[in-house]
């Protein structure tokens, strides 16, 4: 019997192609964008996800300035008002884990006949541990290196890549503005951050030697800013106000003076740059949702069109023995058909779509079971739900007033 | 077989009330074969609908095979349509898009009998009405009156007790004419089946056993027919 059904649905449905075809047109154009718009979604996410994960957890960055100062807003970083003992205080506090000073700066790279300018920037060996960032190739520089200044970097991939080629850098030694140092190792690639900067395009001397030697001798004992790791997530208002309290009394600051200096939680951002794609990956699948919602107005529209083209037949098969429910579920299942098949070539759509999206501009796409899933689900439901008026309108039909109909 | 007792029917048109059919009472035997006649607007079509179980009347009692169906639901008449009566239309009402078998077997779909079947026996009744050599065929590549034939097939192909045609010469030349009324008696006299048919033309309404005859939604005359009298002596 449900055989017999689906071959009259379909051919019901090849009875007239043109219009069968631009009914699914709808289907397969939400469909399509549904699956395209959740990948597209998906693929952000996991992006963002990937950056956050590469940026290392439970992170402060502590910035010297204030973001207004007296009234006027500097940038913060453009005063000297960090110095090395806040970063060895910071991290003497009980919620901390580790606390990495850091002064970047700008400079030429030469090693043979290859050039780079990149970011070099001074720091400890607690900023490996805080960036979760272990070396690839040969080592980090270690404490006494930093205690005694020496001439050593450590490169970041990109760096690597472009100055050395396929040959090992470690044990080589490089120029920087000029004067030579030991390259010690090659830091793990770590990709983009969440703002699309290159990570890995990065030089990591020890402090002091950027302090002394690399950027002048005015930067003695100063730093920019300083990375902090908590031990946990959920220590990190506490250790927040406890940085805040230390650095206003190391930096003998009056009660009423603002700080001159800023502290930020990396984590409490990067959790909000995830909820935010989040909300936009909804956002979109919830926008695409609305052409399927129009596809399923379309197979409706065409239906009861269907429905009063097919009065007298409808007629004949009530008059030879047809039940309301024989009627209701032929129509029914011919809606249905067309959502399922508009449904299937939506998904193969959507999915070429998302590839050719992926193959084509620099997004990052990924195909999730549930959104293939979810649409095929709701365009089943559109099928029923629209295709029930009119099913229910040929049900209904009198007899004698169908088989009349001309 | 069948029974009608004061059964009127009235239409609401606008303000005015339209008596279709007035009082009316009727017995058919099994075996019956009677011919309908009356000028258009006499209630004829309204009769045969409620015949037919399509329509209702709006006072009285319709008894068929002993039941009341005036005490039916629609599935229930849809049913009795399906197994006790065959319809045939004067414009024969096949369906455009579907071979001669799957007309014909058509009304076995909705008595929930398989494929297998089906074929079986509308093979079987299109070679009783002499169409088998055209089973596959289209209804829009045979003539009118092989249409009607097959429609014949169709209202056959359930056994039912009851035929009812609805002027099922009017759109066929005499000669085709002929050889459906032909295979009404045939079907009359052989299957004994109970054959009501509706017409404005005396020849075709000869071919019957009983003739009635409607003016004003009343049965006017009520009697054997010439032929039939004449072959009873």
């Amino acid at each position: 019997m449900i055989f017999m059904m689906l071959q009259e649905a379909w051919s019901a449905m090849s009875a007239n192609r043109l219009r069968t075809f631009l009914t699914m047109l709808g289907m397969v154009i939400g469909v399509g964008a549904v699956i395209l718009m959740s990948s597209i979604g998906a693929g952000t996410q996991a992006k963002v996800k990937e950056s956050i994960a590469s940026m290392g957890s439970n992170l402060f960055i502590v910035l010297a300035g204030s973001m207004t100062s007296g009234g006027v807003r500097i940038g913060s970083g453009g005063v000297q008002t960090l110095k090395m003992n806040d970063a060895s205080a910071i991290e003497e506090l009980s919620g901390i884990k580790a606390a990495a000073p850091v002064v970047p700066g700008t400079a030429q790279l030469v090693y043979q006949s290859s050039n780079w300018n990149t970011q070099v920037s001074g720091t400890t060996p607690a900023f490996f541990e805080v960036r979760d960032w272990p070396s690839e190739e040969g080592s980090v520089f270690s404490d006494s290196d930093v205690r005694s200044a020496t001439r050593v970097a450590v490169l970041g991939k990109t760096v690597a890549t472009n100055l050395f080629g396929d040959e090992n850098p470690v044990g080589k030694t490089i120029r920087i503005k000029n004067s030579p140092y030991i390259v010690l190792g090659v830091l793990a690639p770590k990709g983009q951050s969440l703002d699309g900067r290159d990570q890995d395009d990065t030089v990591m001397v020890p402090i002091t030697t950027a302090q002394t030697k690399l950027f002048g001798s005015q930067f003695k004992g100063v730093v920019r800013f300083i990375m902090v790791e908590a031990v946990s997530e959920s220590v990190m208002d506490k250790a927040e106000e406890e940085m805040q309290v230390l650095l206003r009394e190391n930096h003998k600051l009056r009660p009423n003076a603002e700080d001159d200096f800023t502290i930020r939680n990396l984590t409490a951002l990067a959790n909000t740059a995830a909820e935010t794609t989040k909300a936009m990956s909804l956002m979109l699948a919830a926008i695409a949702s609305i052409s399927l919602l129009v596809g399923g107005i379309g197979i409706m529209n065409i239906m009861l069109v269907s429905v009063t083209e097919r009065t007298r037949e409808i007629g004949i098969r009530i008059a030879i023995g047809a039940k309301q429910r024989n009627i209701l579920l032929q129509f029914l299942l011919e809606a249905l058909m067309i959502s399922i098949i508009g449904c299937l070539i939506g998904v193969c759509v959507g999915i070429g779509g998302a590839y050719g999206v992926g193959a084509f501009f620099p997004i990052s796409v990924v195909i999730t079971q549930s959104s293939i899933v979810i649409s095929f689900l709701v365009a089943t439901c559109v099928g029923v739900f629209f295709g029930f008026y009119p099913a229910r309108k040929a049900a209904n039909l009198e007899p004698i007033e169908a088989l009349r109909y001309q | 077989m069948l029974k009608l007792a004061n059964v009127t029917k009235t239409y609401k048109m606008g303000d005015t009330i339209f008596h279709a059919l007035k009082d009316i009472n009727l017995q058919i035997d099994e075996g019956d074969y009677i011919a309908i006649m009356g000028p258009s607007g006499s209630g004829k079509s309204t009769f045969m609908n409620i015949l037919g179980c399509l329509d209702k009347a709006t006072s009285g009692n319709y008894f068929l095979n002993e039941t009341d169906t005036t005490t039916l639901d629609k599935d229930a008449l849809a049913s009795l349509r399906n197994h006790v009566i065959g319809f045939v239309f004067q414009g024969f009402n096949l369906l455009a898009r579907k071979n001669l078998i799957d007309n014909v077997a058509l009304p076995l779909v909705y008595a929930g009998i398989g494929a297998k079947e089906r074929k079986v026996r509308a093979l079987e009744v299109l070679k009783s009405v002499g169409l088998e050599a055209y089973a596959t065929y289209l209804p829009n590549q045979i003539s009118g009156g092989q249409q009607q034939r097959v429609a014949i097939a169709r209202a056959l192909i359930n056994r039912p007790k009851l035929i009812l045609a609805d002027e099922p010469t009017g759109n066929l030349d005499t000669k085709t004419s002929q050889e459906i009324m032909d295979l009404f008696c045939k079907l009359n006299d052989q299957e004994k089946i109970t054959i009501v048919l509706v017409t404005h033309e005396p020849d075709i309404a000869a071919y019957s056993k009983r003739l009635v005859n409607f003016v004003d939604g009343r049965i006017q005359h009520d009697g054997l027919t010439e032929h039939f009298q004449a072959s009873l002596v």
